[in-house]
């Protein structure tokens, strides 16, 4: 390890820091109103949303964590970034016309429009909330860990200061701040990855076939072909498909993104941008890991701990120097930092606009009122996620990731294309759905080798006589069927007349927008049958 | 799971249009991702097949399915702006 890691990466970092302070000192002045706090007014481009979103999305896991497992088991890492990739389109067909064209802060706004407001925000809230919840300490506890193995700063010490420097840019920068933050960590992260990817082709006249003919040279052929060893197979792998895809499909994080631009349109060209950046920075990342297979070595990269986390900063530490190494650490530290800071917004925007402004307050909650229960709730999940984060130290938390993605299958996904596209959803079908999902997930985890095994160490044969035994690490293939049959059957017990007749209105808001001189759903709900918007 | 069409308006024709280029375009994601994962799931070596010195099936469809992702994307804004917006914006008049 070089001597100047704690000198070149934290002057980098630092400047990152500095840059992103001062963008949200400059958007502090513009942040008044939950408009601009929550979407920066839509005043965003379609490009700038593109990067950030690929920004919100693109987490340190899938620079330094797929990198490592590409180098120890070669093509299985690719099936990782291929389902954080896959649930983009589905994103985009289903759920980003509806919702940006009827919904203003968060996705509950969909869901609510045809149904009783308070008791589906509440349920929504419960699912968005568990989601970002296990995220974020995921999340935290990672960048605690990688943190202190790129820089040597203590681990509490690491979760500190991310806490603080989120907390900064949400508490007075909103989304506009955290927008710039997203955008400059994805222009660096990309730029990083390109560099490097760049680097190991030279080193095989740039033909991608000849870097994984020299892996299969030194390692076997099998580095090339799907291992067993960290993909599951069989009806688990199904199951994690099913989570990867649709999950990624319905967080709410990303979701709320398509509301900072000015309309459907822009919301729809930003979204296959992020398509595109992030499809872009796996193919790096492929070239990176097996660049690091052949140029740095399973062993090396295994030796440096960090259960190869190591293998992208190494490779860059081996091609580029240390300077180099001290930009890719940088990186890796900023990449942390705008994730935590994207989901803490997007907590703040549940616990503000769907709990307080329409279930507290039924929608009538005057703006001082609502931008004082924003900043609070920023420092509400702020603490939680450095409390959280150093309680889990040294636990594997890695879980808590699929998890996240499991709940937001099962519990998101479901109502959301139901609310949209079945007239007979009912409120008690769509909060009991989304209850089932989220219950569903979190017992059979608690149930399943992944807690048991993993995490308190049990042994799984003792586990295997026990009848409650879950034998499945990946929840979705149970849980999302579960919800989606528990929304169709509680809503045909529980027929909901009013909901049924708002769908032309639900329906001609998809079409044509909100409307300029309509109410917006979302504040004011649509009362009449049928009431269409003022554009018409 | 269609929208509803007892009302044969114009907007609702525009709605069953709407939801069956994304459901087409979702189901030809999902196929070609799924295939990939029940390949992945119960015949590994179907993807393990070296087909060239340092190619196997597996790294041909892996980045293919990312550029189909994107192409997917682009496919779907391509036929929002050229025909799906116009066809809003004719009967906003």
């Amino acid at each position: 390890m070089p001597s100047t890691q704690s000198g070149l990466s934290i002057a980098f970092f630092l400047s990152f820091v500095l840059l992103t302070l001062w963008i949200t000192f400059v958007a502090a002045r513009r942040t008044h109103s939950t408009t601009s706090f929550f979407t920066a007014e839509g005043r965003i481009s379609a490009w700038q949303n593109g990067w950030a979103l690929a920004g919100d999305f693109l987490s340190a896991a899938a620079l330094l964590g797929i990198a490592g497992i590409i180098t120890a088991n070669g093509f299985d890492g690719l099936v990782y970034s291929i389902g954080w990739l896959v649930g983009w389109p589905i994103m985009l067909f289903l759920i980003v016309e509806p919702l940006r064209n009827v919904g203003k802060f968060t996705m509950a706004d969909l869901v609510a429009y045809r149904l009783n407001q308070r008791w589906v925000r509440s349920a929504a809230a419960i699912g968005s909330l568990t989601v970002i919840l296990f995220y974020l300490v995921a999340q935290m506890v990672a960048t605690g860990a990688l943190i202190k193995l790129l820089f040597g700063i203590p681990y509490s010490t690491a979760v500190m200061i991310v806490g603080a420097a989120m907390l900064v840019y949400v508490l007075f920068g909103g989304m506009i701040a955290t927008t710039w933050v997203q955008v400059i960590k994805a222009i660096l992260l990309l730029a990083g990855g390109a560099v490097l990817a760049a680097l190991v082709l030279s080193r095989f006249n740039f033909d991608p076939r000849a870097l994984f003919q020299a892996a299969a040279q030194q390692f076997g052929e099998r580095v090339l072909q799907p291992g067993e060893k960290v993909v599951p197979s069989g009806w688990e792998a199904i199951s994690l498909a099913l989570a990867l895809m649709f999950g990624t499909a319905a967080m709410p994080h990303v979701l709320m993104r398509i509301y900072t631009v000015k309309d459907v349109r822009d919301a729809r060209l930003s979204i296959t941008y992020a398509t595109g950046l992030i499809g872009i920075f796996h193919l790096f990342v492929l070239v990176i890991g097996f660049g690091c297979m052949v140029l740095v070595g399973p062993t090396v990269v295994a030796q440096a701990g960090g259960g190869g986390n190591m293998a992208a900063p190494l490779l860059a530490l081996a091609l580029g120097g240390e300077a180099f190494f001290g930009f890719i650490c940088a990186v890796a530290f900023a990449t942390m930092l705008a994730v935590v800071a994207g989901l803490t917004l997007s907590g703040v925007a549940t616990l503000c606009h769907d709990i307080w402004t329409n279930v507290v307050r039924s929608g009538h909650a005057p703006e001082k009122e609502k931008m004082v229960v924003a900043r609070v709730s920023t420092v509400l999940i702020a603490a939680l996620a450095v409390t959280l984060g150093s309680i889990f130290e040294g636990q594997n938390v890695a879980f808590m990731v699929g998890l996240a993605f499991s709940v937001a299958c099962a519990a998101n996904f479901p109502t959301l294309v139901l609310s949209i596209s079945w007239r007979r959803l009912s409120t008690a079908g769509a909060v009991s759905s989304i209850l089932v999902g989220t219950v569903t997930c979190l017992t059979m985890i608690l149930l399943s080798p992944t807690i048991q095994v993993d995490v308190l160490g049990k042994s799984l044969a003792d586990l295997q006589s026990h009848w409650w035994f879950v034998p499945m690490r990946n929840p979705a293939i149970v849980a999302m069927p579960l919800s989606l049959a528990t929304a169709i059957v509680v809503s045909l017990l529980t027929p909901e007349r009013e909901a049924a007749e708002k769908f032309e209105a639900l329906r001609d808001a998809i079409v044509f927008g909100p409307g300029e001189a309509a109410p917006h759903p979302a504040v004011v709900p649509v009362t009449a049958a049928g009431a269409k918007p003022q554009a018409l | 799971m269609t929208a509803s069409n007892s009302v044969r308006s114009p907007i609702a024709h525009l709605v069953r249009l709407r939801w069956r280029v994304a459901s087409a375009l979702s189901l030809t994601m999902m196929v070609i991702y799924f295939g990939f994962m029940g390949l992945l799931a119960f015949h590994k070596a179907v993807l393990a097949t070296i087909v060239a010195p340092g190619v196997s099936v597996a790294l041909i469809a892996g980045p293919s399915i990312i550029v189909s992702a994107f192409l997917l994307c682009a496919a779907y804004v391509l036929w929002a702006n050229k025909v799906y917006d116009p066809a809003v914006r004719a009967l906003k008049k």
